[in-house]
């Protein structure tokens, strides 16, 4: 293939394949979500979809969901305003899926003589990306909970736009740590960072090197995509539920989809940022180098799979980690929302600059 | 390409502001704010200032704009109680002269001033970190105080009893 058509084909590629693997992940989540909820909370999840009377432990529930959504009737209140009603949905989902774009899925990989990265677009920003996508999914929450015109999602519009705009601040702050010890925003040399060995016995990764960092960037995420303890926008047991009450059909399926994206996407950027991306621990170019100085050697081919799988896997444990949290933990009041966001959360991430600048000063002496 | 991409994301800048200000929902004028924010933010990216478009859509794409739409959900002004500002002649005109003296100032600056190309390596985040923590560091600092005054002034106004 000639230069350009080979280009564009990789471009449409990757970016067709990530976006799979992300709206699987979302399909897939939403039935483990509720069988983790069965499993912590001791009570049945979803068991009853069958298809010719194969249940596959309620694996089929997903579909039939997608269809029910498909098929219910699109509703629109009397009081809404339209076309902002309309377009919520899509100011909700669009932006969810966007962050995928700077995510290293695995190492760059040589296909007929040319280096393809596995990454959408390695931008210069990379990080700032991210934040400038995650900002855009307040304006979904907003508009729904303001376009639907009754109370409650109004209510619940107005906490996710505070909610939101604190903890940007801190998520932000959080990672100026992991730029200081990488010393880049660049995502794959992020990445590229974590495959050393610190001490030269455990591998370099962020949560290693930044562990506030790592927990403060993790709760601000909770809060960023308003899943438990920090769902306030729809806190059923105050605002019935909140900012999508008057939403029905796949208008509601859609922002229930943003909702998952915000937690695939999520657990992608915790996995690059903090637990070495793409990088399986000890394994370099050529297999595995241990520190006692034992090695194993490994074709290249199955050392990339050996990566791109050990970033999937990732990507996968955090994912559990947010269904995990959400049965576990309780919702938190909003002003102890608040409270915790500006006066622990912020202070907290200062500090963690504070002294990761100092250490790097006194290491570098 | 570059020229196709400026014009269009140029086009989409002006008629987005145009909107902003004829749109007689304060809301519809917010979200095509952020569209005109983008699209700004987009010609930065083709003169290689990409700190700068990301910036600029983080802070006012992601903040500022979030704030209007704050007060603009606060006051929640019914429809049919929503300010209408007539379009008189003196108005009209006053946009056209606007409009010629914003092109005119524009030609100017592109044949006297701005340089041609782009300048490489200098909107990376490398490079801008670099020179405001070297060259403009006063400034920067001087700066900082100055947004920590309004924060305090902010709370100070806004909460009689602290």
């Amino acid at each position: 293939m000639t230069g350009p058509l080979f280009d564009i084909t990789v471009a449409v590629a990757r970016i067709a394949v990530f976006f799979a693997f992300c709206f699987g992940l979302v399909v897939v989540m939403t039935w483990v979500e509720r069988k983790g909820a069965a499993y912590i909370q001791d009570r049945r999840g979803p068991n009853r979809a069958d298809i010719f009377g194969i249940r596959a432990w309620g694996l089929f529930h997903p579909l039939a969901d997608a269809l029910k959504f498909l098929f219910k009737e699109d509703f629109i209140p009397d009081n809404a305003h339209r076309l902002f009603y309309q377009m919520a949905p899509m100011f909700s989902l669009a932006p969810a899926i966007l962050g995928i774009a700077v995510i290293p899925f695995g190492p760059d990989v040589t296909v007929m003589g040319r280096t393809v990265a596995l990454q959408i677009a390695d931008l210069n920003v990379g990080i700032l990306y991210l934040f400038a996508v995650s900002g855009m999914t307040v304006y979904g929450v907003v508009l729904g909970g303001w376009a639907s015109g009754s109370k409650y999602p109004l209510l619940g519009g107005l906490r996710s736009s505070a909610q939101m705009l604190s903890y940007e601040v801190s998520m932000g702050l959080s990672l100026i740590g992991i730029f200081m010890v990488f010393e880049s925003v660049r995502m794959s040399q992020i990445v590229a960072g974590q495959g050393g060995l610190l001490f030269g016995v455990v591998p370099k990764w962020g949560v290693l090197v930044q562990p506030l960092g790592f927990i403060l960037f993790l709760v601000a995420q909770y809060a960023e995509a308003n899943r438990t303890p920090f769902d306030m926008p729809e806190s059923e047991s105050e605002l019935v539920a909140g900012y999508h009450t008057e939403y029905a059909s796949f208008k509601f399926s859609m922002f229930m989809m943003a909702e998952y994206l915000h937690m695939v996407v999520g657990a992608a950027v915790v996995a690059t940022l903090f637990f070495g991306g793409w990088q399986f621990p000890y394994l370099g170019d050529a297999g595995f180098l241990f520190p006692g100085g034992f090695a194993v050697a490994m074709p290249p081919a199955l050392v990339l799979l050996l990566r791109i799988g050990a970033f999937v896997a990732k990507v996968l444990f955090f994912a559990w980690l947010y269904v995990w949290v959400r049965w576990t933990v309780p919702r938190f009041r909003y002003d102890q929302v608040m409270r915790l966001g500006w006066k622990v959360m912020l202070p907290l991430s200062l500090l963690n600059i504070f002294v990761t600048g100092l250490t790097l000063l006194l290491l570098k002496k | 390409m570059e020229t196709v991409l400026f014009i269009l994301f140029g086009a989409i800048a002006v008629c987005g502001a145009i909107m902003v200000v004829t749109r007689k929902h304060p809301m519809a004028s917010a979200l095509y704010l952020i569209l005109t924010l983008f699209a700004v933010a987009a010609l930065f990216v083709l003169r290689q200032a990409h700190f700068l478009a990301a910036i600029q859509v983080i802070i006012y794409a992601g903040a500022v704009v979030v704030l209007f739409i704050f007060v603009i959900m606060l006051i929640n002004v019914p429809e049919d109680r929503l300010p209408v500002e007539r379009a008189t002649t003196m108005r009209v005109l006053g946009v056209l002269a606007a409009g010629f003296f914003i092109l005119e100032s524009a030609v100017l600056a592109r044949r006297f001033w701005m340089p041609i190309g782009p300048v490489a390596e200098v909107g990376t985040v490398e490079a801008v970190g670099r020179a405001l923590f070297t060259d403009y560091l006063l400034a920067f600092e001087i700066t900082s105080v100055l947004l920590l005054a309004a924060v305090i002034g902010a709370i100070a106004l806004a909460k009689r009893k602290i």
